[in-house]
């Protein structure tokens, strides 16, 4: 045996080589590492970020057959999951719950069981607002088809403005599962950078007389009016709207798991150890995705390293601010048709984002009151945009699925 | 490109207004639907409260005073619990609190636990 071979060999089939054949990687793998800093050293959403980023440097690691991103393109119904089984790596094996929409769904589920739902119950027109913040994903929509993307692209563009994670992975894994990994990374970014984005439009588009709107506190909701809303929230949304159901379905179980106080042990499950292994599975494999050059028609890279990411995050940023603004001018609505007594701060909050958007209400609130909380009364548009982004998400997929 | 040039801009434009509109329309129906839920069983609640009481105050009715159980001025009738209760420097609220407090942390009826006192310490 000839070591000089054997060496020669190893450095042949070693990533290095694989590095320098394809700049792309290296790129994607500082870009990893970012925002791996970001999440560590800044705390942007780390429960996410640390396994997005993680996933970003292990397929942009040549050669390592964890990820083949060229098993899932084309046709969403031709790809053939039994090969993937026989010859694909564990982040491609793991990436089967992304692509067939089951890890957005158990995240709901979690999400679920975690959200409490009172407060919008305790002061219904809430709602509203919840689903004036979606004016974003239609704007969103229609740049997205001006700028030259497909209807299906565009949709799942639109989609970063209900500034809803999974709901963003659930269409898009649907509609364009090529633009899975700009399309989470910008939805998860935006959503990091909310108390960023949103104070600035919040201070634009109010006064200072209304954001010092102190709000009363509601009536409480009974126990059997928050076992009831689950099911009935199922039976009316999946009835207007059956494509939503996978969504909505796995949302209000998992509070009915809450409220229903019979099955503490499914709610605890569903909040704590579900929760945080889908969370695994879900954010290093979208990370994944993100490979920087993926070969596709006629030699173009459709990998993450082109235009249309750039232009993705830039749609991003709008829909996250066209939604802000869209739940600021009904919460201006609101405030005059009540006489006063709605602060319009609470309506950015509709851009779900839980809670992250309604502590920016929170905090904007007690800028120019310090003796204002409107933490609770922010929660009900909080919440109500999760039902609306999913509401949004569904009517999508309705239309281009 | 063609085929986002064939969807166009009205297209586009159309589908998000009505996209807005069918949310918009979902939420405000399930505002209403909260209304109505709420109302029933604030409804419900009311009446069940309702009997509760008139059932409770003709059990009270009903209990037999006995010879032993004479009438201390420093006793104050507990209708609510098993007994009598004596209260030292406690308003009627915060005992009624307490007890309530009690009862829920060992999972008991009220009126199935006998409070002897509630004393304020210091």
């Amino acid at each position: 045996m000839n070591i000089g071979n054997v060496l020669s060999n190893l450095w042949a089939t070693s990533g290095f080589v694989g590095l320098t054949a394809r700049w792309e990687n290296v790129v994607m793998i500082i870009i990893a590492c970012v925002l791996l800093y970001l999440a560590i050293v800044k705390k942007f959403e780390p429960l996410l970020l640390v396994g997005i980023a993680f996933g970003m440097l292990l397929s942009n690691l040549p050669y390592n057959g964890m990820m083949h991103m060229e098993l899932f393109q084309g046709d969403p119904a031709s790809v053939d999951y039994m090969n993937i089984l026989h010859h694909g790596g564990l982040l491609d094996i793991l990436y089967i719950g992304v692509k067939l929409g089951i890890y957005p769904c158990l995240i709901f589920m979690g999400v679920g069981a975690m959200t409490d739902f009172g407060p919008m119950m305790a002061r219904p027109s809430s709602m509203i607002l919840g689903a004036a913040a979606q004016v974003g994903v239609y704007c969103a929509f229609i740049l997205a088809i001006a700028l030259g993307f497909m209807p299906n692209e565009a949709a799942s563009i639109g989609i970063i403005g209900g500034a809803d994670g999974p709901t963003a992975i659930f269409l898009t894994a649907k509609l364009a599962p090529h633009l899975l990994g700009p399309i989470a990374i910008a939805a998860y970014s935006y959503m990091a950078l909310i108390p960023l984005i949103q104070p600035p439009i919040m201070r634009a588009l109010t006064t200072e007389t209304e954001r010092k709107v102190v709000m009363t506190q509601e009536r409480p909701v009974s126990k059997s009016t928050k076992i009831i809303f689950p099911i009935a929230v199922t039976i009316f949304i999946v009835l207007v709207l059956p494509s939503v159901a996978p969504l909505i379905g796995c949302l209000m179980l998992g509070n009915l798991f809450k409220e229903c106080l019979v099955v503490d042990r499914l709610s605890d499950t569903t909040q704590n150890a579900l929760m945080n292994i889908v969370t695994i599975f879900l954010s290093l494999t979208v990370g994944a995705t993100s490979v920087g050059y993926i070969e596709g028609p006629g030699g173009a890279n459709i990998g993450f390293l082109s235009a249309s990411t750039l232009k993705i995050i830039v749609l991003g940023l709008l829909a996250f601010s066209f939604s802000t603004a869209g739940g600021l001018i009904f919460g201006k609505i609101m405030y005059r048709v009540s006489g006063g007594k709605i602060n319009p701060l609470i309506g950015s909050a509709g851009v779900s984002a839980v809670p992250m958007a309604a502590r920016v209400s929170q905090v904007e609130g007690q800028k120019a009151n310090p003796s204002n909380f409107l933490l609770m009364h922010a929660m009900g548009p909080n919440v109500a945009g999760v039902i609306g982004s999913a509401v949004a998400a569904g009517f999508l997929l309705a239309v281009f699925g | 490109m063609d085929a986002a040039q064939s969807f166009g801009f009205g297209s586009a434009l159309g589908i998000s207004v009505l996209g807005f509109c069918i949310v918009f329309f979902v939420l405000v129906v399930l505002m209403v639907v909260i209304r109505v839920l709420r109302a029933l069983m604030e409804s419900v609640d009311t009446r069940k409260a309702a009997g509760a009481a008139a059932s409770a105050s003709t059990a009270a009715a009903s209990v037999p005073v006995g010879p032993s159980m004479s009438i201390n001025p420093n006793m104050v009738p507990a209708t609510g619990s098993l007994g009598e209760i004596k209260l030292h420097k406690v308003d009627d609220t915060t005992a009624a609190m307490l007890m309530a407090i009690v009862a829920d942390e060992l999972k008991a009826p009220l009126n199935e636990l006998r409070f002897i006192s509630i004393r304020e310490k210091n």
